[in-house]
């Protein structure tokens, strides 16, 4: 009987080619990311990075302390905020339902022209940020509380129609087969046999969305469109770093609660 | 209930102040916007929308890059499975101040450190993918299936073994799959962030808006949505190749 001793072969993870392949992928991104690298820095003027420590503690130190008086200034604004976002996601739903509706492949009336259109107002709301949907519809009416509704809810169009119709594509067929085997009309199916099986996913991205809504629509003022973002613009450019502080954290603890409210909601539907 | 959501809906429509005078005088400015979104002019500005493409186009591919590669161990390092306890501490909390900060606001902090331009945003960027790569890689972590992780550790593997043939195996696919998810983020947000100075599209389009320039805003907004949906669906192909 003979002992094996020794293998030919090595055991390795890839074969050569594809040893091969991989190498050559990572030397391509190595390259493009060079390349992409020296165009951006181009025209960086590298004097003003390397200052960036002294300036990060000269602002560091105008932010601290932050100066608490002027969070009384702070609870208009807020409670501007959050219409904002509330408002702006009501709106946003009653928009995009119905383009929920014309999008998914089982309750469009029209293959061929309606569903590319709904498809197209998706992917365009969504694709446009809520801050860019601001800062036009604040040239358009006017800075105010109204830009930030209209622009909140332009952008959660996007978002809830594209998973609203998703849930009403992974609707289970049995139960709409059932309720049109009963003789029910289109409106009856929909309302008796869709509808049903969508509304946990509906209310959950609904909720999910208003989070969203309260983090963006705090900076939205940036750009005009009214809340706290308007006095942090106002602040930042009237350099009053301590007040920028206190808004900071007053941003950072309404984004906090709306997330945990948002959670425990979403927790009690599913 | 029913009444609680009627009493709000007053209260908060009473807060909204509408100047209708200012509505209806704006209009016609929107018409011309309209207008501008039918008719884009794309050549008049090409200059200035061609820099701040590939200004936006290299920002979001250098900050992917880089916030991936500073994520990963940052990830592992906040996943409960690998890491020592205060290592995991230390990370998520890495992670949380990340994650709880918008872009924009980061990117006023570093266009004021760093100055006007790309780099502040490339920065912003890197910071910003740090939170969303990290937190969703220490998950799948946390997730692995442990028993192939037991069984390299059973051949006398040490901890850079374990990592290397029993959880990075499981968690590439998935984390090369949320990279190219977060380069869609990422120029996305790149349009965002010129508002406030950090470079790329954003600037150009927030110049044209200054100027009136509906034509060239409209021809800015139909790159960003078009550079959208071909990142949108080549990383959606990409991600089912993967998987």
């Amino acid at each position: 009987m003979t002992e094996i001793t020794t293998y030919k072969q090595v055991w390795s993870y890839r074969t050569p080619r594809g040893r091969l392949l991989a190498w050559a992928g990572w030397l391509a991104l190595v390259a493009l990311f060079v390349w992409c690298w020296q165009i951006m820095t181009e025209r960086t003027i590298w004097a003003f990075v390397q200052d960036a420590p002294r300036q990060a503690a000269d602002i560091g130190s105008r932010m601290l302390p932050p100066r608490w008086p002027y969070l009384s200034e702070l609870w208009a604004p807020l409670w501007d905020t959050l219409n904002i976002a509330t408002l702006g996601t009501i709106g946003g739903v009653f928009m995009a339902v119905p383009v929920a509706f014309l999008a998914a492949r089982n309750t469009t009336p029209s293959v061929a022209i309606l569903r590319p259109i709904a498809l197209f107002i998706i992917v365009a709301s969504r694709s446009i940020n809520s801050l860019i949907w601001a800062l036009l519809l604040v040239a358009i009416i006017g800075p105010g509380l109204l830009a930030g509704i209209i622009a909140i809810s332009l952008r959660s169009i996007g978002f809830i129609g594209k998973l609203l119709y998703e849930a009403i594509e992974e609707t289970d067929t049995k139960q709409i087969e059932a309720v049109s085997a009963t003789g029910a009309t289109g409106l009856q199916v929909l309302n008796y046999g869709i509808v049903p099986q969508i509304m946990p996913a509906f209310w959950g991205i609904t909720v999910f969305r208003w989070d969203i809504n309260i983090r963006e629509s705090t900076i939205l003022g940036l750009v005009g469109a009214g809340g706290l973002g308007l006095k942090l613009q106002g602040s930042l450019n009237t350099l009053a770093w301590s007040q920028v502080s206190v808004i900071l954290l007053l941003i950072l603890a309404t984004v906090v609660v709306s997330e945990w409210i948002s959670a425990k909601v979403r927790h009690a539907l599913i | 209930m029913q009444i609680g959501v009627v009493v709000y809906l007053f209260l908060a429509l009473g807060t909204v102040d509408v100047n209708w005078a200012r509505v209806y005088a704006g209009l016609e400015r929107g018409q011309r916007f309209v207008m501008g979104f039918l008719q884009p002019d794309f050549t008049s500005r090409w200059r200035d929308i061609s820099q701040g493409l590939s200004e936006s186009l290299t920002m979001t591919l250098t900050s992917t890059v880089v916030g991936v590669a500073i994520s990963i161990p940052i990830g592992i390092g906040a996943a409960r499975n690998l890491a020592p306890r205060w290592v995991y501490y230390i990370c998520r909390s890495i992670i949380a101040v990340s994650r709880a900060l918008q872009e924009i606001i980061i990117a006023i902090f570093f266009v004021a450190m760093f100055g006007f331009g790309p780099f502040a945003g490339f920065l912003t960027l890197s910071f910003a993918t740090i939170g969303f790569i990290a937190k969703l890689l220490a998950d799948d972590i946390e997730e692995i299936d442990e028993s192939q992780a037991e069984a390299i550790r059973a051949t006398g593997a040490s901890w850079w073994q374990v990592v290397n043939y029993a959880v990075q195996p499981q968690v590439m696919p998935r984390l090369i799959g949320l990279s190219v998810y977060r380069l869609d983020i990422n120029f996305r947000e790149s349009a965002v962030i010129g508002i406030v100075g950090a470079g790329g599209i954003g600037a150009t389009l927030n110049t044209a808006i200054d100027r009136y320039e509906y034509d060239s805003a409209g021809a800015i907004l139909l790159i960003i949505i078009a550079v959208v949906m071909v990142t949108e669906y080549g990383s959606s192909y990409l991600r089912k190749f993967l998987q």
